[in-house]
């Protein structure tokens, strides 16, 4: 079932097309909710919800849509599972819905989802963009957690902290202390700490993507070089 | 004196030279700074040295350079030198390894080492220290003068690496003045003072305000001024750039004093309090990251005189300099633009050349 065009698409979400760490869409909930591990998986989470909705609604009635007024339509079947996530999260996990506060309604100005919308949802079928909104989504918490869990450790000297928020009373156990201070390092959990830590992601990313564009050249080019070796010779 | 006939060949000054002459001249005011608030200024600056001198090392390894010309031509000494003279005494040493270990990776190396460096590691290093631990960043002591238990150096180390004296005690009986009250310093001890409605009458006659901007304080600027000036006549500085702070700083406090005299300081207080001597004439006058244009240098250095006063004033923090100092780093690049002096024999369009003369 799942073809080589599948794989792509997972692989653009998860990573060479990362829409946080490539696209660098959505950063105004990535830079201001990614303070804890769990904040972070709690609104990637949410983001996947509503990106995998929106992208399987609208590429269901592309063809029906005027392409003059698109983007309103998109907005408000956005806006729809937007409202949708942010009453279950009202009912079920409450004191998270209050933390994350009003980056839960923010998800709709999230610009990586009418992203996917016109770039992908409204030219493709169904199954191709439902897996594309769920792995553009899954990419976008895979940063959103990285992130949330670099600032937890350095500003606080916890992770997992507030798990209970999120898995229920039981999960009070999963935080993780590293180390017990007064003065926690302020400047991670503060806003300025996500952008170095972004920053930092984003190089990470692009020393793999280099490196291993160095080895597929030299695997390549090795053969060619003896050949050519050899006819000097 | 022998006579000396021509050519006379004049050796370009170093980067190495002209570093050791900014230490030199921070001497003055590193011994009001140590007469007034104890070693662990001295702790301090030994710390900061060896973390600066280990990180570069470490950070030039892993971008592949050259590490021992590098390492030595002492820009990072003099990072973590201005750094170290710029933070509270007995800070914990954790925290002044942090602060210069960010400066040299942070600010500097990222963007490609010296020279490419955007804003002034030294303060981008104290601003990471002074929003992430306010606390301990604004804690300083009261002056030798007024202080009730004087700090001496073993008790300075066991402060800075164990957070008690050598007793066990914990800060806060170092931290008590004379009076029995902890002590702010002078420009801290003003906001929160107006801050509960008292007038500035009232404030002045606190025993931390006493003479010209605090007891100790300006001593203290006194010495970082005399320093300066030294750094100026043997033309290691631009007279710019001081001039430029020290007058935005005069005309901004100035309109606000003579609005209000009651409410908001004397220009002579602005001057010589907190770490106005410091910042003009040694951490504003970075050759790297400070306008390169004589017309730019003169409106880089207003704008930190008038930012730092206003933030100062109207502001969260006490002092202001680092955030004045990166926020004008932040628009060099512009300055450089529009204040690019026109080369000789090339004509300038009448139109244009009409508004900023010659």
């Amino acid at each position: 079932m799942i073809n080589s065009e599948h794989k792509t698409i997972i692989k653009n979400g998860l990573w060479d097309n990362n829409p946080a760490l490539v696209q660098l869409l959505g950063l105004c909930p990535l830079l201001a909710v990614s303070n804890t591990f769990i904040n972070g998986l709690a609104l990637g989470l949410a983001t996947t919800w509503v990106l995998a909705g929106s992208n399987a609604s609208v590429s269901l009635v592309r063809n029906y849509i005027p392409k003059e007024i698109r983007i309103p339509i998109f907005v408000m079947m956005i806006a729809s599972f937007v409202t949708n996530v942010g009453l279950i999260m009202n009912a079920f996990t409450y004191e998270l819905y209050l933390t994350l506060g009003i980056f839960i309604p923010l998800i709709v100005t999230n610009c990586a989802i009418i992203g996917r919308a016109e770039a992908f949802a409204s030219k493709n079928k169904f199954f191709p963009s439902l897996l594309d909104g769920v792995m553009q989504g899954l990419g976008f918490t895979a940063v959103l957690c990285t992130l949330g869990a670099l600032r937890e450790m350095i500003g606080q000297g916890t992770l997992f902290s507030g798990a209970e928020q999120l898995f229920g009373e039981w999960a009070i156990d999963l935080t993780i202390s590293f180390y017990l201070t007064d003065s926690t390092f302020l400047f991670a959990i503060l806003p300025p700490g996500a952008f170095v830590g972004l920053g930092i992601l984003i190089a990470i990313k692009n020393g793999i993507d280099n490196k291993r564009a160095e080895q597929a050249k030299a695997t390549k080019t090795s053969p060619i070089k003896n050949e050519e070796a050899l006819g000097h010779e | 004196m022998s006579l000396i006939s021509s050519p006379f060949a004049k050796k370009p000054t170093s980067v190495t030279e002209l570093m050791l002459w900014v230490i030199f001249a921070t001497l003055p005011g590193l011994f009001a700074l140590v007469y007034f608030f104890g070693f662990g200024v001295i702790i301090n600056l030994i710390l900061a040295c060896a973390t600066a001198l280990v990180t570069e090392a470490l950070i030039l390894k892993v971008r592949q350079r050259p590490v021992l010309p590098i390492l030595f031509d002492g820009s990072a000494l003099v990072t973590a030198w201005l750094l170290a003279l710029a933070l509270p005494p007995l800070l914990p040493w954790w925290m002044t390894v942090i602060g210069v270990a960010f400066a040299i990776v942070f600010a500097k190396h990222v963007y490609g080492g010296l020279g490419n460096n955007l804003f002034n590691p030294a303060m981008v290093g104290y601003v990471l220290l002074l929003i992430s631990f306010p606390l301990e960043m604004t804690s300083w002591l009261p002056p030798a003068e007024l202080a009730q238990n004087p700090v001496n150096f073993l008790d300075a180390v066991a402060y800075i690496f164990t957070g008690t004296s050598m007793a066990g005690e914990p800060m806060t009986a170092t931290r008590l003045g004379v009076d029995g009250f902890t002590m702010a310093t002078p420009l801290d001890h003003v906001k929160t003072e107006l801050a509960q409605g008292y007038r500035l009458a009232e404030i002045e006659k606190d025993a931390v305000i006493s003479g010209l901007s605090g007891s100790g304080w300006q001593w203290v600027n006194i010495g970082f001024l005399a320093g300066g000036l030294f750094l100026m006549f043997r033309k290691v500085i631009g007279w710019q750039i001081p001039a430029g702070v020290l007058l935005g700083m005069i005309i901004m406090s100035f309109v606000l004093f003579a609005g209000n005299s009651d409410h908001y300081l004397s220009p002579s207080f602005h001057l010589f309090a907190g770490a106005t001597m410091l910042g003009a004439f040694f951490i504003a006058t970075d050759p790297v990251t400070a306008s390169t244009t004589p017309k730019g240098r003169w409106i880089f250095g207003l704008g930190i005189g008038v930012i730092t006063v206003i933030i100062r004033t109207f502001g969260g923090y006490p002092d202001a300099i680092a955030f004045a100092v990166l926020l004008m780093n932040m628009t060099v690049p512009m300055l450089d633009y529009y204040t690019k002096p026109k080369v000789y024999g090339h004509k300038v369009k009448r139109q244009q050349g009409d508004t900023d003369a010659h």
